[in-house]
């Protein structure tokens, strides 16, 4: 569905989201641009693709209380369950990058500047197909 | 100054009526019209901002009004910008009027919004940013709102307390104002025992679908005068600006911000910058201002535009609220009309309303939520894709 936009490994240490990187201005593209540069400043470059922090910093979080329309796959017959969505910060980019937290993340565990990693996740799933995604889960403290 | 007159302004009320925006668009422009003291037959160019229904933007704009008037080979136009398609049919309008194309223009809004949420047409379109956030992320419009609002709390100590302020402030003035949808006072407890939408938004925190329609007459100085109309509500301003490159804050559709890599975050930023623009097309400061009419698509929204007008320094629009200055009777009434909170969102329609309302004030027939001694006014909201809209109008 989304060619490209992260690694294919399952192993959630070596997973990440990949972007492209512009070769002329070192500027960085999530989701992927592989056409044009989109910086007006910048006479094109090579877009060549890179592996985006796995790490970065909440921006904002909220949830959804109400089952989003399609195309979001849900099953209609279960009763809803919220998601909650992260903007993540990634300093090395300069970039905020949305995404869902992993299952069980509630907005009742975050605040601005939350630490969290990107790991790989189940968007949906039916008979013939897993959809896998990114998700974003709090870092643990390390001691 | 390359002004236009607004010779007429024209709404249908807005409400879940269950009729076609055609008839609200007609509604509306035989309004303005009457408004106006002409006849459809003295119109020569007319332009719709359009929505999109069956996979056909624009099908349901200039050409479906003008049929519905009655075809009578006028010039006919279309504009599509989602929230902000309403200011881009009023900025056609006026560039034909001061480019000498046409002397007077009919500008139409319209639309019979669904139910709940708005969603991307169907189909598999993963080359589609809108349909990808809802696809990837279920994240719906009042996602994005709630994180705007989740931001300011942390950044600036609004509290869901402030948030409530606004719906509270605006439902007194819709409820003034025959045209909205929703004409009831509410409370702040209302507002706190209303289901949770988007922690922290809760339903009565975040703007309603309507249908609705909005159309104005527009027309060059000179027509106006011959009309007798000496001095009109004029346009002075029109602001159709995109984002500066990087843009930093995540922005409806998009998945992810502008990487700050190779060039810093502009200054200002996106909203900012849309007000900048009209305040230098029409040589006036927010100081000049008489009120504001702002889309509030969600109440920590309308904090956020004060900021970006320039009504209050940045984080501090919640201390313009709590202070009464942006309410009826205040220094500088912020939705006079009532805003989104009690119209809802028709979407080509809502740019033009917000004239109309600034047209009335100025003219000083908005009634019991009259602005006093109203001069100037501006509008400001944006369209999804990163299109400005901000109209500065003054009598
Ligand atoms: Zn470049």
């Amino acid at each position: 569905m989304v060619a490209g936009w992260f690694t294919k490994s399952d192993d959630e240490e070596g997973f990440r989201l990949l972007g492209t990187r512009c070769g002329a201005c070192s500027a960085v593209f999530f989701p992927r641009e592989d056409a044009l540069c989109r910086n007006p400043a910048c006479a094109g470059g090579v877009l060549t693709e890179v592996a985006l922090s796995k790490r970065g910093r909440v921006w904002s979080y909220t949830d959804g209380r109400y089952r989003p329309p399609a195309p979001y796959v849900s099953d209609p017959e279960s009763g809803w369950q919220p998601y909650t969505l992260l903007a993540v910060e990634l300093a090395a980019e300069r970039m905020v990058v949305l995404g869902q937290a992993v299952p069980g993340v509630t907005v009742a565990d975050l605040s601005v500047g939350t630490e969290v990693e990107v790991v790989p996740g189940i968007l949906s799933e039916d008979a013939d197909t897993v959809w896998t995604t990114w998700q974003w889960r709090p870092v643990e403290e390390e001691r | 100054m390359n002004e236009v007159a607004v010779l007429g302004a024209g709404m249908h009320p807005w409400g879940k009526w269950g009729r076609s925006f055609i008839e609200y668009g007609t509604a509306a422009a035989r309004a303005a019209l009457a408004d106006a003291g002409i006849g459809w037959a003295d119109v020569r160019s007319v332009v719709g901002a359009g929505t999109i229904r069956c996979g056909y933007p624009g099908h349901v704009a200039g050409a479906a009004f003008a049929q519905a008037l009655g075809w009578q080979g006028t010039r006919v136009t279309s504009v599509y910008a989602a929230c902000a398609s309403g200011a881009q049919a009023i900025d056609t309008a006026r560039a034909q009027i001061l480019s000498g194309i046409a002397e007077v223009v009919l500008v139409v809004g319209a639309d019979s919004a669904p139910k709940g949420f708005f969603a991307p047409a169907g189909g598999d379109r993963p080359d589609d940013p809108d349909w990808l956030r809802f696809r990837l992320l279920g994240a719906t419009n009042p996602a994005y709102f709630a994180l705007y609002a989740r931001r300011r709390m942390a950044l600036h100590g609004d509290t869901p307390d402030d948030f409530a302020r606004v719906k509270v402030k605006n439902a007194a003035a819709g409820a003034l104002n025959p045209y909205a949808r929703y004409r009831t006072a509410v409370s702040a407890g209302q507002v706190a025992a209303s289901p949770v939408v988007a922690d922290p938004l809760r339903l009565l925190d975040v703007c309603a679908t309507s249908d609705g329609g909005a159309a104005l007459v527009l027309s060059s100085m000179e027509y106006a005068r011959r009309h007798g109309a000496g001095d009109p509500v004029r346009i002075r301003a029109v602001s159709t600006v995109t984002p500066v490159y990087p843009r930093t804050e995540p922005g409806l559709p998009d998945i992810a911000t502008d990487s700050a890599v190779a060039a810093g975050p502009p200054a200002p930023g996106f909203r900012e910058s849309i007000a900048r623009a009209a305040y230098e097309e029409a040589a006036l400061g927010p100081e000049d201002l008489s009120l504001a009419e702002v889309y509030d698509l969600s109440t920590a929204l309308e904090l956020q535009w004060y900021e970006d007008l320039g009504l209050c320094p940045e984080g501090e629009g919640a201390g313009l609220l709590r202070d009464g200055a942006t309410a009826l009777g205040g220094r500088i009434p912020v939705n006079a009309s009532g805003g989104l909170a009690s119209f809802g969102e028709a979407v080509p329609a809502q740019a033009i309303a917000q004239v109309c309302e600034l047209t009335w004030q100025l003219r000083g027939t908005a009634g019991e939520r009259q602005v006093t001694g109203a001069r100037a006014g501006m509008t400001a909201n944006q369209g999804l894709f990163g299109h400005g809209s901000a109209v500065v109008a003054v009598s």
